[in-house]
């Protein structure tokens, strides 16, 4: 295993060490220590390798992921994962603010609660929430599945496309053109493999699915006034 | 951007270390704004005498012989401890409005009264500003601190926060109103006084204007999130006590931190790092639309939903 200490070592060297990973290196494993809520701690990783933080992060931590597992052994601060392509990040306290935002692909894995705009945005990416979400979750969610195994906040998946959400709590409100939606046996053999993914122990039967009701996708001439 | 960090102790053997932890924090929080810097720092006050923080840009000569220009105008005695730009005033209790008067003739300007309200606020970076006041050497039971990357209004002293409201009351803010010219004119013509074109002023006055007609501070805050628009996340500080609110959208971040020594407040994460036992407090994100306080009498972390 490769250790890191970020207070002595100083984040860009971090970085840069942890991007000269190629796909076949042998440093497979690495921990950081000291993170004290650095910004941009393993960012744009390329590489099959697993970092560990120990500590909390800052701003974007992971964000632009592609391949490399990111374990965060404590809170993470805001845009963490955001535009994530592919590999895993899991999160064992809280997010803060627009977690996994604009993500393509990959998953994210959150051990306590998410914050608002959770998921904004998200074209591929699965989020799974052991907590809460808060409010503008999934706003303009175009693909990908966000699981929340606690309740979500005002205005779920507002202007959503094709992403799909799944909560087991309650949801505060629904966001414009987000409407709950029917759970078949597709839908909770997909939900019980993101769960066994994210390694959370929760019944798919519990949840509630709530999607697009598809009514913003086309321009209405009635609203031609509104413009 | 704008950096806030607000520090409110609950262990007294900490409270020779506030100004030491406060400046620590603000400087963490630098490059979320270089424009200006301030303190507010609660400490301890004199039964029958109030404090009021006053400044000048030319404070040779406006301070020369204050404090006996003071005591002769006022008929009572007033005594004076020069920091830089900024005079601590002591002042018997009741007499602040008479002096503010005198000062005004002047030209000197009050940043703060109350017993035990002191700010010190500048232009520059928190690590200079906090140098030029000597921040780090200040004791006290609680205080919150700025530094700013100006959107609204003009970089000079007068813009830089904590903005002082009522008596022993102070507010910072990070995020921008949007209506605080229509504000600002309803407030004026209510009699409220407001010095600058600075958006987060008129946030201070339309709390003090509310506090006037009879609301509790919980209350005015409850209420400018009905009538503030824009992006805000304030902390303010009371005698006693200290408040966070969001606005409901909460896009400007906010990371709060307990444990039995202390309550914290930082805009990120890291502004909390190097207090004692961060390791195990605990760490929450404050709820948008919701008003949080701390008093020094009460029970802690007395927290009521506002919205």
């Amino acid at each position: 295993m490769q250790k890191i200490d970020l207070s002595e070592t100083g984040l860009r060297a971090m970085n840069k060490m942890l991007h000269g990973q190629s796909e076949h290196t042998n440093q497979t494993t690495w921990e950081i220590v000291n993170p004290k809520g650095s910004h941009a701690i393993a960012c744009g990783l390329d590489a099959p390798i697993e970092v560990t933080v120990k500590g909390s992060t800052g701003y974007y931590c992971a964000g632009m992921n592609q391949q490399a597992t990111v374990n965060i052994h404590g809170s993470a601060g805001p845009g963490t994962g955001e535009n994530i392509m592919s590999g895993k990040i899991v999160i064992e306290g809280d997010a803060s603010q627009y977690l996994g935002a604009t993500g393509h692909g990959g998953m994210i894995v959150v051990k306590g609660n998410a914050s608002s705009r959770c998921g904004i945005s998200m074209k591929g990416v699965n989020i799974v929430v052991q907590g809460n979400v808060g409010h503008m979750s999934a706003f303009m969610g175009q693909s990908g599945n966000l699981v929340v195994c606690g309740d979500a906040g005002d205005a779920l998946g507002d202007s959503c496309y094709e992403a799909r959400f799944f909560i087991r709590g309650e949801v505060k409100s629904l966001g414009a053109d987000c409407e709950k939606k029917e759970m078949r046996e597709e839908h909770l053999a997909l939900l019980q493999q993101l769960l066994d993914e994210a390694g959370i122990d929760a019944d798919p039967t519990e949840f509630t699915r709530y999607g697009s009701a598809r009514t913003l996708y086309n321009f209405d001439v009635d609203n031609a006034g509104a413009y | 951007m704008c950096g806030i960090v607000g520090l409110f102790l609950k262990d007294k053997s900490l409270e020779p270390k506030l100004g030491k932890m406060l400046t620590e924090m603000l400087i963490t929080m630098t490059d979320r704004g270089p424009d200006s810097a301030g303190i507010a720092i609660y400490s301890e006050e004199t039964i029958g005498r109030a404090k009021m923080t006053v400044q000048s840009d030319a404070p040779e000569t406006a301070f020369k012989d204050l404090d006996t220009a003071l005591s002769e105008a006022i008929s009572a005695s007033v005594s004076m401890q020069v920091r830089s730009t900024h005079a601590i005033l002591d002042v018997p209790t009741g007499s602040t409005e008479d002096v503010r008067s005198e000062l005004t003739k002047l030209g000197i300007r009050v940043m703060s009264r109350g017993n035990n309200l002191e700010i010190y606020k500048e232009v520059g970076l928190p690590q200079d500003v906090a140098a030029q006041f000597d921040i780090t050497t200040m004791s006290g039971s609680h205080g919150i601190g700025h530094t700013r990357m100006a959107t609204e209004s003009a970089v000079t002293t007068m813009g830089a926060h904590p903005f002082n409201t009522g008596e022993d009351q102070c507010l910072v803010h990070n995020g921008s109103l949007s209506n605080h010219n229509s504000l600002r004119r309803k407030l004026r013509r209510e009699g409220i006084h407001i010095e600058t074109e600075n958006d987060t002023e008129v946030g201070a006055a339309y709390l003090t204007w509310q506090m006037q007609n009879g609301a509790t501070l919980g209350e005015a805050l409850t209420n400018s999130l009905d009538d503030l628009d824009g992006f805000f996340t304030f902390v303010v500080g009371t005698k006693d006590g200290f408040g966070v609110v969001r606005d409901p959208i909460a896009c400007k971040p906010a990371v709060m931190a307990e444990t039995k020594q202390y309550v914290a407040f930082g805009s990120e994460y890291r502004a909390l790092v190097n207090l004692p036992g961060i390791e195990d407090a605990r760490v929450w994100e404050p709820e948008p639309a919701t008003v949080y306080f701390w008093n020094h009498k009460e029970t802690p972390s007395a927290t009521e939903k506002a919205a």
